[in-house]
């Protein structure tokens, strides 16, 4: 089912198009990551989803009905530029954070408790935000999205300024709310991070959306017919058999073992290159190249800017 | 509506609580209470102690003839010569000593006032005064004029001024009183938009330093957190200037029971009326603690001039003033407060904000020149526009109102003021939506009209 829907959504600042027909689909209880290079218009299509601004053009669905301004406190948004008041203590700041999102003070007092003991910050309820560190208010930022059990949760770079092991310990909480039924939009330059944690993406270049779907699916949409076989033997030899329905793309050493890439031209079956290389070398490993999301995103981002386009 | 409270809430407890807000509150009214009684203490300090004076008076005309108060006594010392007394001077009893030479009548230098400190204003008046009355008195007896025609032409003129209100009724009134509750209205509201205005623009500018804003406007509109944030400091405002007052009239009495042990009877009442007077420059009146030879007569007029003061006080509508004051108060700081939250906004930190301060601060000190010049000419044509047009009204309105204004100029002050600060609310909160969110960019008045122009 589709949690959230965006229909041709257009967005134009005074002399700029933000956004230009722009639709995604999030299905729900999925990671779905928001890729694009800086000034591609990922935030301005964050902040209409979070009713900051609104669209010129085009509709945002929430299951199917028009978003809503009380459905505001049925998301979590965690900005990329984000701060907290300094002089405010923590544990009240946090307080009214969850009350603007609709909480009630009791509960959100509750609330509040059990998550700094899950992150052991409880001592910190009554410091002062400018008495922490960078890392330790990203923290409280992050217990300040999650805290009114949002179904929606949309995270703009949210692994900058943490180190590796908060990093980690983050990663496994947005894992946790996924499980726990949460659709999580996730936004980043890290496509490491992307791999791991995205079932979706949508890739914003220039204000428009040019590639959408199941990271799976378009990873092997652009795969390049491209094997990796190990062996043990001569590399020339091997060569030497190739005919000109084969390109090798490169040679390397893999653990000790040689390697070869070999792209395969005019619809040829893996089948027929191993008949055609078994007798000379030792084949000690057989895989499909698949593209990772930093070559695709790449490949993607400089194809659009070579063709040139009419919208900018 | 539940989230403006809550932000309202934020804003007034966070500023309430600080150290700033305390100190202020109570540093003010000390302020205040010292301005009201300062002078009237002095007065008092001044004249305790007693001066003996010593007087060789080789005239001759004056022996126990010149007046004591108090605190000035007279010793007459005969055939002593001016060097006697200065030999041992620090070590006697004296203040000074008054040389009256023997041409005293004929020659103004001929009195001279010795001593080893400079004397004080009120010893010098006190005798010179002393001295030219009796010898008038004299001439004019040497020159035929019996004491009682004296006597008899002595004339004192005090001016009562009575308004006829349109209902028919007279009023006792005091212009200078009316003069003073006009320029402590008008200067209240300059300096309460001034002062809170500022603070709701720091306010803006500290969320958006802070990147907290993104955060708080995916929960608020951000009109909601723009309002919340100029009723929460208004009201921060309104509990300081409620707090001010209090503490004022505490030590104002406190220290009058202090200074005037005498309180309660109606002489303490007039004279400290009397010395908040002087100090304001409203009435050339006497010293108020010279009894003697006119304090008699002195203390008549005292009396009869307080006792109009007092009436004059009883017949200024003051639950009105206060009424409209609170109005033009609120009207004048949420007009201009929005348009301090729009400056927040649009820039990205302090330094930035000059450029667009200047067409606010204009009008503010037109106002202010207006409220000084035009106080004295209330009805005049200057002070009634700058009082009907609202980006100057609260302040001048205030110092019109307490000479009376017709009903129908307050009202359509009162009514421009709020459309205005609608109008202004409206485009404020345009240019706030925007600015909030937007990171260094260099903003000049073509980049606000082009936000006002947003469709959201």
């Amino acid at each position: 089912m589709d949690f959230l829907k965006i229909r041709n959504v257009e967005k134009r600042f005074v002399n700029h198009l933000a956004l230009d027909d722009v639709s995604m689909t999030v299905p729900q209880n999925s990671i779905y990551g928001l890729l694009g290079p800086n000034g591609a218009g990922k935030t301005t299509l964050i902040r209409i989803i979070n009713r900051i601004t609104a669209p010129d053009k085009g509709h945002v669905y929430l299951k199917d009905r028009k978003i809503q301004m009380q459905d505001v406190f049925r998301i979590g948004y965690l900005p990329e530029e984000r701060g907290l008041y300094k002089k405010m203590k923590v544990g009240e700041q946090a307080l009214y954070l969850a009350q603007l999102k609709g909480m009630h003070r009791k509960e959100a007092v509750q609330k509040l408790k059990y998550w700094f003991e899950k992150f052991e910050i409880q001592g910190w309820w009554d410091k002062k935000v400018e008495e922490l560190s960078k890392g330790m208010q990203q923290k409280i930022q992050f217990v300040t999205t999650v805290i009114h059990n949002p179904e929606l949760l949309i995270f703009d770079e949210p692994f900058s300024g943490f180190d590796p092991i908060n990093a980690n310990l983050l990663k496994n909480e947005v894992l946790r709310l996924k499980e726990q039924g949460s659709t999580i939009i996730f936004s980043t330059h890290n496509m490491g991070s992307v791999e791991e944690l995205c079932d979706h993406i949508t890739l914003i270049n220039k204000s428009r959306n040019i590639l959408e779907g199941p990271i799976d699916e378009i990873r092997s949409r652009y795969k390049s017919n491209t094997y990796e076989i190990e062996y043990k033997g001569d590399g020339h030899k091997l060569e030497s058999t190739l005919s000109d329905k084969y390109e090798v793309s490169g040679w390397r050493n893999s653990n000790g073992n040689k390697a070869v890439r070999i792209k395969l031209l005019q619809h040829t079956s893996e089948n027929e290159l191993l008949s055609l290389i078994l007798p000379h070398v030792e084949v000690i490993g057989f895989r499909e190249l698949i593209p990772s999301m930093n070559d695709v995103f790449i490949k993607v981002v400089n194809e659009v800017s070579h063709e040139g386009t009419p919208h900018s | 509506m539940n989230k403006i409270k809550l932000i309202l809430q934020r804003e007034y407890m966070t500023r309430v609580r600080k150290k700033t807000f305390i100190v202020m509150t109570i540093l003010g009214p000390l302020l205040f209470g010292a301005i009201v009684i300062a002078p009237a203490w002095l007065a008092t300090l001044e004249d305790t102690k007693t001066k003996n004076i010593a007087v060789i008076d080789s005239s001759h005309l004056f022996v126990n003839r010149l007046p004591e108060t108090e605190s000035i006594k007279f010793t007459y010392l005969e055939n002593k010569k001016v060097e006697d007394v200065r030999q041992n001077f620090t070590d006697s009893e004296y203040y000074a000593l008054l040389y009256i030479t023997h041409l005293v009548a004929n020659t103004n230098n001929s009195v001279i006032l010795y001593s080893d400190q400079q004397p004080s204003l009120g010893v010098k008046g006190h005798i010179s005064s002393a001295i030219e009355k009796h010898l008038e008195q004299k001439k004019l007896r040497a020159a035929g004029i019996d004491d009682n025609i004296l006597q008899s032409v002595k004339t004192s003129v005090n001016l009562r001024t009575i308004q006829w209100t349109e209902s028919g009724e007279e009023k006792e009134s005091s212009t200078e009183l009316a003069m003073i509750v006009g320029y402590i209205g008008g200067f209240l509201i300059y300096f309460f938009i001034f002062l809170f205005g500022a603070q709701v623009m720091r306010g803006v500018i500290e969320e958006k330093t802070n990147r907290i804003v993104e955060i708080i406007v995916s929960s608020v509109k951000p009109f909601q957190l723009m309002m919340g944030k100029i009723i929460g400091i208004g009201l921060v405002g309104l509990t300081q200037f409620a707090l001010w007052v209090l503490l004022t009239l505490m030590i104002v009495s406190g220290a009058k029971s202090f200074v005037f042990p005498e309180l309660g009877t109606p002489k303490a009442q007039e004279v400290t009326a009397n010395s908040i007077m002087e100090s304001s420059g409203g009435s050339a009146n006497a010293a108020p603690f010279s009894p003697g030879q006119a304090g008699a007569e002195q203390e008549l007029t005292e009396n009869l001039q307080a006792a109009q003061i007092f009436n004059a006080l009883g017949d200024i509508n003051f639950a009105l003033i206060i009424g409209v004051f609170i109005f033009f108060f609120l009207g004048g700081y949420l007009l201009y407060g929005s348009l301090f939250a729009a400056i927040g906004s649009a820039v990205d930190n302090e330094t930035d904000t000059q450029q667009f301060m200047l067409p606010i601060t204009i009008p503010l000190i037109l106002a202010i020149i207006v409220l000084v010049n035009g106080i004295s000419n209330p009805q005049g044509g200057i002070a009634f526009w700058f009082s009907i047009i609202p980006l100057t009204s609260p302040i001048v309105m205030m110092a019109r109102l307490p000479f009376g204004v017709p009903e129908w100029q307050v009202l359509l002050s009162m009514a421009l003021l709020v459309l205005t600060f609608m109008g202004t609310t409206w485009l404020s909160g345009k240019i706030y939506r925007t600015g909030i969110l937007m990171y260094g960019k260099k903003v000049n008045y073509r980049e606000l009209w082009k936000w006002i122009r947003y469709r959201n």
